[in-house]
């Protein structure tokens, strides 16, 4: 039916009207993409870019670490983990409660596990246990079927397979912590993956540029959620260099286990090339239980330990060096022409020091000493004398060319320099001038005067070699050898340093030599030595006068440190030792003993003839031998 | 144009020969942009047909059906079911608020078994027809008198009300374009849409004094969108990630796009409702500003078709509800671009043929079948 037409106004002019309204707002939509696809285009393509595209590092291999002879002592070892995803698991909770049959796994930590895996994405993976053994690792994944989102999944991480032998010169790894990273310049992205290990302590610490290598990378897709899509490309990092270490194992072993029982550090070196084959801070600690992170209990135990395990005393550990410091005194005095060998100094058991007496160690005194004698008897006052006339400058002077003061460069952390006193250090630090009595007492190593077992090693180093070798840690860095050459001359008199050894080869060999008892018997391998007992305290007039004065009477961290330091063998050096034991009593009876054995051992490989000692010790290293206890080192290596 | 004369020279057609006065053009258009939204579904689905772009096809089929018959129906009948329309929606309307379905938030669908109605879609449609029939009606000299003026606002604020309850501000946006050009078209004096816009300028400085007020009138949730839109950096992963990654997927899709079913945003989830009103984004990313330009050049030519349609038509109420729902169709479109592009706050209109949604489809094809209908049976022959 048609309707009866109105007769109206056409709508056209009005429609125009609206017609250009929307083409205007048209234009306007077409003008916006064309901002945003075109002007815009880059700078949104790579926000779109940094969307989709993470980056994933992937952890280099860390480099191992071998002893002198390739007996691995830092290896990387296969982390064997199970990991579990919520998303494939159906019920977690149960599948859980499976996995708990099969390997251990506390109730706590399946909570937090179940807790961890519902406060993330389902796709995330959460740690539900690591660090398994093969057994366990293999009855999980043989179960497999049964446990619907359980991976297993295979890592690295290090292991020390020496345990504690190698804990003060390798140190031990463990995950970066806040601490680590606020003190890293630029610190390295890999640094930010959760876990990653660095090197804590030790070699592992100074040498993480080497050790730790470098990352590669994998770009990945993942959408909105996290959820990776695919890996777009890859690229491999490299593994860290392997170093390997100038330390015996066997030796270090040995020697560790020698001063088991004492607070004691003992260094061995090679007289030309500066090695260290031993270097044993006892007693020492298992850097594995600091690589999965320390029990609170047994981080407690280690600090609070009065032998304390955790400091390396070989480098770090600084003492009087006592009468092992008077061959410095002897060489300067010698060099600057106050002596010559022959010359004699009597010695009635004390001295006049200004208005002050200083005693000898031997009250009655050893009477007209030359220098051979006062090394032999280690008198005090013919070094109190020569003291005097050489003064402290020289002194010190000498005592840093013999490697004593001065921070020698090993990959160790808190390697000390000792303290080497002169007259301007004095007024420095003290503000007070150098007396006389300053003097007299570091003529014997006492006062302010401080050594590392290390800088007590290069000593006898340099005196048996005549160069001045500096020590070395790193034999070689990814096979490359580093480099051993033996040290530039030491500049001393071959007159004076011959007169030295002389005085210690009667120290060690001299029937009245106070190492005699620790000698070589042996005299193709024969030893020369110094004993030394370092006060920690003043000993009182009042004890001095009645005599009432016993080391074994006193708290042990009262009592005297005993050292000995000695070169070996006389004739063609090769070995030379620093063994200290703290509060240990006599140089002679506490230091040269162990340093006997080790040098021993050092010199004849882990099994020597028994004629290597003295006589009247056969019958006691036979018992030894039978219980055991001198055994070759303990076969530790894994490898 | 000569087609258009043609069409002219002809008495108004009847019987099974109407088929050959539908405008065609216009519906090879709307393929066009259907087909385009069935890309789009298809791959946003990651490549699954099922998943949304079967079902929407299988409406879209539904629709043009639909919209032929209705085209096949003499205007006269539709104009005389205005008013039953309209009251009918009002009923509908009025239903969701006790029966309606909670979706996304929002109450706005009635469920009929197989379809889930949205009254608030109809109602569009409807609301442009009362107020066509009601100016076909009413006479010319009568147009700005403030009575019969406010006839029209009645009609229109109730089920804007209703839907802005609901709540739909999307739609109450579309409903009241819809209305206002009918009025406008229909002759309503200059100086009542002076007021109107004066009146909507008074509104929006009093949306945003009224907030934390007792008399607050949108919705908390309407205020962030509000907040978010003007400063989308405000709430990057929160309520402000839509908009952050609608653009990004816009403005990576670059001049010529990453290729078809290669956009990172859309295939990645990082795009929110990427099949719905966020599908404008997907396509631009994977087309670029060459593919956004097209579909947007499809859209205009569509909406030029019908005003062409509209000023041709000297029946004044096909004419009125041809211009009104044309409207309606490009405020739809149009708020949703500007939505996604960042120029006006994301309000929840989709994207009209494109985006996945049943009821919006067949609801928009019913009204193209409402145009074809004014256009087949247009007053033909010479004037008066």
């Amino acid at each position: 039916m048609a309707r009866k037409e109105k007769n109206s106004p056409s709508i056209t002019r009005r429609g125009l009207v609206l017609m250009g309204a929307q083409l205007a707002l048209v234009g306007t939509l077409g003008w916006r993409m064309r901002h945003l696809q075109v002007e815009e285009a880059e700078r949104y393509r790579l926000l779109a870019e940094e969307n989709r595209i993470n980056i994933r590092l992937l952890p280099p291999a860390r480099g191992l670490i071998y002893d002198r002879d390739g007996q691995p002592v830092a290896i990387n070892q296969q982390n064997y983990r199970i990991v579990m995803v919520r998303e494939g698991a159906g019920d977690p909770g149960e599948v859980l409660r499976r996995l708990s049959l099969l390997i251990e796994i506390s109730p706590d930590r399946r909570e937090r596990v179940l807790r961890d895996m519902y406060a993330r994405p389902a796709f995330v993976p959460v740690t539900v246990a690591e660090h398994l053994d093969w057994h366990s690792f293999a009855r999980v994944a043989s179960n497999a079927p049964a446990l619907p989102g359980v991976l297993t999944e295979v890592g690295l991480s290090r292991h020390y397979p020496a345990d504690e032998v190698f804990a003060h010169i390798v140190g031990y790894v463990g995950p970066v912590s806040d601490y680590d990273l606020s003190q890293i310049e630029n610190p390295d992205p890999l640094l930010q993956i959760p876990d990653f290990q660095i090197g804590k302590n030790g070699v592992e610490k100074r040498a993480e540029a080497d050790l730790r290598g470098s990352a590669g990378n994998s770009r990945i897709e993942v959408n909105a959620s996290g959820r990776v899509i695919r890996e777009l490309d890859r690229v491999e990092g490299s593994s860290g260099q392997d170093l390997q270490l100038t330390i015996d194992s066997g030796l270090q072993d040995f020697t560790l286990r020698r001063m088991e029982g004492q607070s004691s550090a003992t260094v061995v070196m090679d007289v030309q090339t500066g090695e260290i084959v031993t270097m044993a801070s006892a007693p020492s600690f298992d850097p594995n239980s600091f690589v999965f992170g320390i029990s609170t209990g047994e981080w407690n135990a280690l600090n609070t330990d009065e032998y304390r395990p955790l400091y390396n005393k070989a480098v770090s550990g600084v003492y009087p060096p006592g009468s092992t410091f008077k061959m410095v005194v002897a060489l300067a005095a010698l060099e600057e022409g106050h002596i010559n060998p022959s010359e004699t100094v009597f010695c009635g058991g004390s001295i006049e020091v200004g208005n002050r007496r200083a005693h000898c160690w031997r009250r009655g005194g050893h009477g007209w000493m030359d220098l051979r004698d006062s090394l032999k008897n280690s008198c005090d006052v013919y070094y109190y004398d020569i003291a005097q006339r050489v003064g402290i400058d020289k002194i010190s002077e000498m005592a840093n060319r013999l490697g004593i003061g001065i921070r020698h460069d090993l990959p160790l952390p808190a390697v000390s320099a000792g303290n080497m006193p002169d007259r301007d250090w004095k007024l420095r630090v003290h503000g007070e001038s150098w007396l006389i009595g300053d003097t007299v007492n570091s003529g014997i190593g006492q006062g302010f005067m401080l050594a590392s077992p290390l800088e007590l090693c290069v000593m006898a180093a340099r005196i048996a070699s005549g160069t001045s070798v500096t020590p070395k840690l790193i034999r070689s860095v990814d096979g490359v050898p580093a480099d051993l050459s033996a040290g530039a001359p030491l500049g001393v008199q071959t007159a004076s340093l011959d007169a030295v050894r002389a005085g210690m080869f009667a120290v060690s060999n001299d029937r009245r030599g106070t190492g005699y008892r620790a000698r070589i018997a042996d005299p193709q391998m024969a030893m020369a030595g110094k004993t030394g007992t370092s006060q920690v305290r003043r000993i009182t007039e009042a004890e001095r006068r009645t005599g009432v004065f016993r080391n074994e009477d006193l708290p042990w961290n009262r009592r005297d440190h005993a050292l000995f330091v000695a070169f070996a063998p006389f004739d063609a050096p090769r070995y030379a030792i620093a063994t200290i034991v703290e509060h240990g009593g006599g140089g002679s009876t506490a230091a040269a003993p162990i340093a006997q054995d080790v040098m021993i051992r050092a010199l004849y490989g882990p099994e020597p003839p028994i004629e290597a000692w003295p006589s009247a010790m056969h019958q006691t290293i036979r018992e030894r031998r039978r219980l055991g206890q001198d055994s070759a080192s303990v076969q530790w290596s894994r490898a | 144009m000569i087609y258009w004369e043609q069409m002219n020279a002809r008495p108004t057609p009847t019987g099974p020969a109407k088929l050959l006065h539908v405008h065609w053009p216009l519906v090879i258009l709307i393929c066009c942009v259907c087909g385009a939204g069935f890309l789009m579904l298809y791959s946003v689905a990651g490549g699954n047909l099922d998943r949304w772009a079967r079902p929407q096809m299988m409406r879209f089929g539904l629709g043009i059906i639909a919209m032929l018959f209705i085209a096949m129906i003499h205007v006269d009948f539709w104009r005389r079911i205005s008013i039953f329309a309209y009251l009918g929606g009002l009923a509908l309307l009025l239903a969701v608020e006790f029966i309606g379905e909670v979706g996304m938030g929002a109450q706005r669908w009635i469920d009929l078994g197989p379809l889930r109605l949205q009254p608030s879609e109809l109602m569009k449609v409807a609301l442009v027809m009362v107020i066509a029939q009601y100016y076909a009606w009413l006479p010319q000299e009568k147009v700005s008198h403030p009575f019969w003026v406010a006839v029209p606002l009645v009609m229109t604020a109730i089920p804007v009300m209703l839907v802005l309850k609901q709540p739909d501000l999307g739609t109450s946006i579309l409903m009241v374009a819809g209305a206002g050009v009918v009025m406008f078209l229909a002759g309503v004096s200059w100086w009542y849409f002076g007021t109107a816009i004066a009146a909507v300028a008074t509104t929006v400085w009093a949306v945003f004094e009224s907030r934390g007020q007792t008399w607050q009138l949108l919705n908390d949730y309407q205020y962030r969108r509000i907040d978010i839109f003007l400063d989308p950096s405000k709430d990057p992963l929160g309520a402000g990630y839509h908009i952050t990654q609608a653009k990004i997927a816009l403005g990576a899709g670059g001049l010529s796009g990453r290729g078809f079913m290669q956009g990172t945003q859309s295939r990645l989830d990082f795009l929110p409702e990427k099949h719905t009103d966020f599908i404008f984004t997907s396509l631009a990313e994977q087309f670029g500003f060459v593919g956004g330009l097209t579909l947007l050049g499809l859209y205009t030519a569509i909406i030029m078709f019908c005003l062409l349609s509209a000023f041709s038509n000297r029946d004044r109420f096909g004419a009125l509800m041809t211009g009104g729902l044309t409207a309606t169709f490009f405020f739809f479109f149009a708020v949703n671009m500007a939505m996604v592009m960042g120029l006006l706050p994301v309000v929840g209109v989709p994207l009209p043929l494109v985006s996945y949604g049943g009821s919006a489809m067949l609801v928009l094809l019913g009204a193209f079948g409402l145009i074809q209908s004014a256009h087949v049976h247009r007053p033909r022959g010479a004037y008066g």
